[in-house]
């Protein structure tokens, strides 16, 4: 966690908060031995994505967003960007596209809609929500009542500190990035089935043979009882040697599945107790921790064994993956001077489920704004300058 | 088991190394719960603390194992079954042994019965004695932190006598107050924060047990001896 520069007054205030949303860094980290649990961003890779975007730190806090459905407003001009769940997102009703920086005006309204696919959606803001920190970590814990504002998910009417970046600005006009394409770590917001890399263990020896080949070759669907503690799964049951399923409790991790009496695997989350007194079968590998937290209820989990070294290599791959994200240009932009200054007004393309979509900005020193552009009929085209540009 | 002066780190008696995801690695001495296990395991934990590696993230203490979270981007997982085979190996030449863990005493005053303990005189009839008998043997001794789990601060004590072993509540309560001491079957513990709870509670503590502003913030810590005092008022 880093300290932010705070600015009196310079806020984001919440309108709407949709069904759950919180305060959310990478984790609480450091005091799993005390009973505090990690919590932070359920999908770590769009968060970091998102905080690159803007340049913060990748560990700043950001808003998580379950489904969709916020609305915010911005009490100053701020740089933001949003990762994740596609939720068709607007800008004082210009439809913004994920993981591009963007500069809002003080007083805009960002409003999500509800994603078709996917779960959650990340909002960073340049400069860091400045929440305070509890234990080293702003994520917020609903259970403990730890982090966030005093502990809770955020409400409607509720105004959060926003820091200031000085000097720190991302390169370039904009960055870019697949969002879906990417098997190994890009953020899946498909809905349908997922293949999830497990390594075995530590008590898969509680299981019979039969009951381990269930697990890896049937599939498992998340069920509407699962949250940021965990996700439920529905499928069929994992015969244990005993016919018991509880062990003298021990310490669990990210991804850990474990199986409790009814023998139907849960998968812990972010918001997972840090001790559990269910045997575990396998723990799910890290780069596919954002594809389960993106997850939504229906969708189906395909396990896969892969070994540790392969599992560290793709970590490895992850971390210079994200440290190289970098700016991309307008594909195609005019340039405009206005009252001396340089108004670049283009497009660009992105990839998204498949299809390519196009995205308009304007940018006006450095910044990055959304923009509509009016399509005029032919006869109008000579007044095009000088009327087709909404900010 | 032996003492753990007695392990080689690979006879019969070593301990079990195996991966938990690709960023943990899990030490398990045993299956059960004991003392010797759980000072195995609290031991080898000061001595991973004392080599203050960059590559350990965190260690996480429970009844008969250690967890220990690393980033494999600093040390892949054989660099660390190696370096932790090691430090299991050298527990003979280090003199380490139980006597060597320190043994950190809390004593928390408690009201037992009344509005604090309101399940008091269930745990007694349950238990076919008088309340200030099932005090008097609650209070009677001191109970061993095997681990802290479940919410922040929340201690699983072993130690608790048999006799007045209870069954929890059928329907748990929506919030215990912090501070609630209760029993829950052949254990004993307390509620450091406001939580729902289906323990029998039979007395409360008004010490501060969690601070998320003290730098340690659990007034009971894994490994400690907690003594619970009767007194007659919070004041």
């Amino acid at each position: 966690m880093t300290d932010l520069m705070p600015e009196p007054g310079r806020q984001i205030r919440v309108v709407t908060p949709g069904l759950l949303c919180t305060v959310q860094d990478r984790g609480r980290t450091g005091f799993q031995s005390l009973g505090v649990s990690v919590s932070g961003a359920a999908d770590i890779d769009s968060l970091e994505i998102a905080n690159r975007l803007v340049g913060n730190e990748p560990d700043e806090a950001g808003l998580e967003i379950t489904l969709g459905g916020a609305e915010m407003e911005f009490s100053h001009t701020t740089e933001f960007a949003v990762a994740g769940a596609e939720t068709g997102a607007t800008l004082d009703g210009v439809p913004l596209a994920r993981n591009i920086r963007y500069m809002a005006h003080a007083g805009a309204h960002l409003i999500f809609g509800l994603a078709p696919t996917g779960l959650r959606v990340y909002l960073a803001i340049a400069g860091g929500v400045d929440t305070p920190g509890v234990l080293g970590s702003r994520s917020t814990h609903v259970a403990s009542g730890l982090g966030g504002l005093d502990g809770k998910a955020l409400s409607a009417g509720d105004s959060i500190n926003i820091g200031v970046l000085f000097g720190i600005h991302a390169e370039g006009p904009f960055h870019e990035i697949r969002d879906t394409d990417d098997p190994d770590g890009g953020p899946l917001v498909d809905h349908g089935d997922i293949e999830i890399r497990v390594i075995m263990g530590p008590q898969e020896a509680e299981f019979t043979s039969a009951g381990l080949q269930t697990f890896l070759h049937t599939g498992y669907v998340v069920s509407d009882q699962s949250n940021r503690q965990g996700l439920r799964l529905d499928g069929e049951t994992i015969e244990s040697k005993s016919g018991r399923y509880d062990i003298v409790s021990d310490a669990v991790a990210a991804g850990s599945i474990q199986v409790p009496g009814d023998g139907k695997p849960i998968v812990l989350l972010a918001d997972r107790q840090t001790t559990g007194g269910y045997a575990k079968i396998a723990a799910v590998v890290s780069v596919d921790l954002p594809k389960l937290g993106q997850a939504r209820p229906g969708t189906t989990l395909r396990f896969s064994v892969v070994s540790i070294e392969e599992a560290q290599e793709l970590l490895a791959e992850r971390a210079d993956r994200m440290s190289a994200i970098r700016p991309r240009s307008l594909v195609d932009k005019i340039v405009l001077r206005v009252d001396g200054n340089e108004v670049s007004v283009g497009v660009t393309e992105r990839d998204g489920n498949g299809s390519s979509q196009t995205v308009k900005i304007a940018e006006i020193d450095g910044a990055t704004y959304p923009i509509t552009v009016q399509e005029l009929p032919p006869l109008s085209r000579p007044a095009l300058l000088e009327s087709a540009v909404v900010f | 088991m032996t003492d753990s002066a007695s392990q080689t780190g690979d006879g019969a008696d070593s301990p079990r190394i195996v991966p938990v995801g690709d960023s943990a690695v899990l030490i398990e001495f045993g299956s059960g719960i004991t003392v010797d296990l759980n000072t195995q395991v609290y031991s080898l934990a000061d001595r991973i603390d004392s080599i203050a590696n960059p590559a350990v993230t965190e260690l996480v203490p429970t009844y008969r194992s250690l967890l220990v979270h690393y980033n494999p981007l600093e040390a892949r997982y054989g660099e660390m079954v190696k370096l932790l085979s090691e430090l299991i190996a050298s527990s003979g030449d280090t003199g380490m042994s139980e006597t060597t863990v320190a043994q950190n005493v809390v004593e928390l005053p408690v009201v037992y019965g009344g509005e604090d303990g309101p399940d008091l005189g269930f745990v007694a009839e349950h238990a076919e004695l008088s309340p200030e008998e099932v005090v008097a043997i609650h209070s009677g001794v001191g109970y061993r932190v095997y681990m802290i789990g479940f919410a922040p601060g929340f201690p699983y004590l072993g130690g608790l006598d048999e006799r007045i072993a209870c069954p929890r509540l059928k329907t748990p309560r929506i919030s215990v107050p912090a501070g609630s001491v209760g029993i829950a079957e052949a254990q004993t513990g307390v509620y450091p924060n406001a939580s729902p709870g289906g323990w029998q509670i039979i007395g409360r503590t008004a010490i501060p047990l969690f601070d998320v502003k003290k730098a340690s913030p659990s007034l009971i810590t894994p490994g400690a001896e907690v003594r619970f005092v009767p007194v007659d008022s919070h004041d």
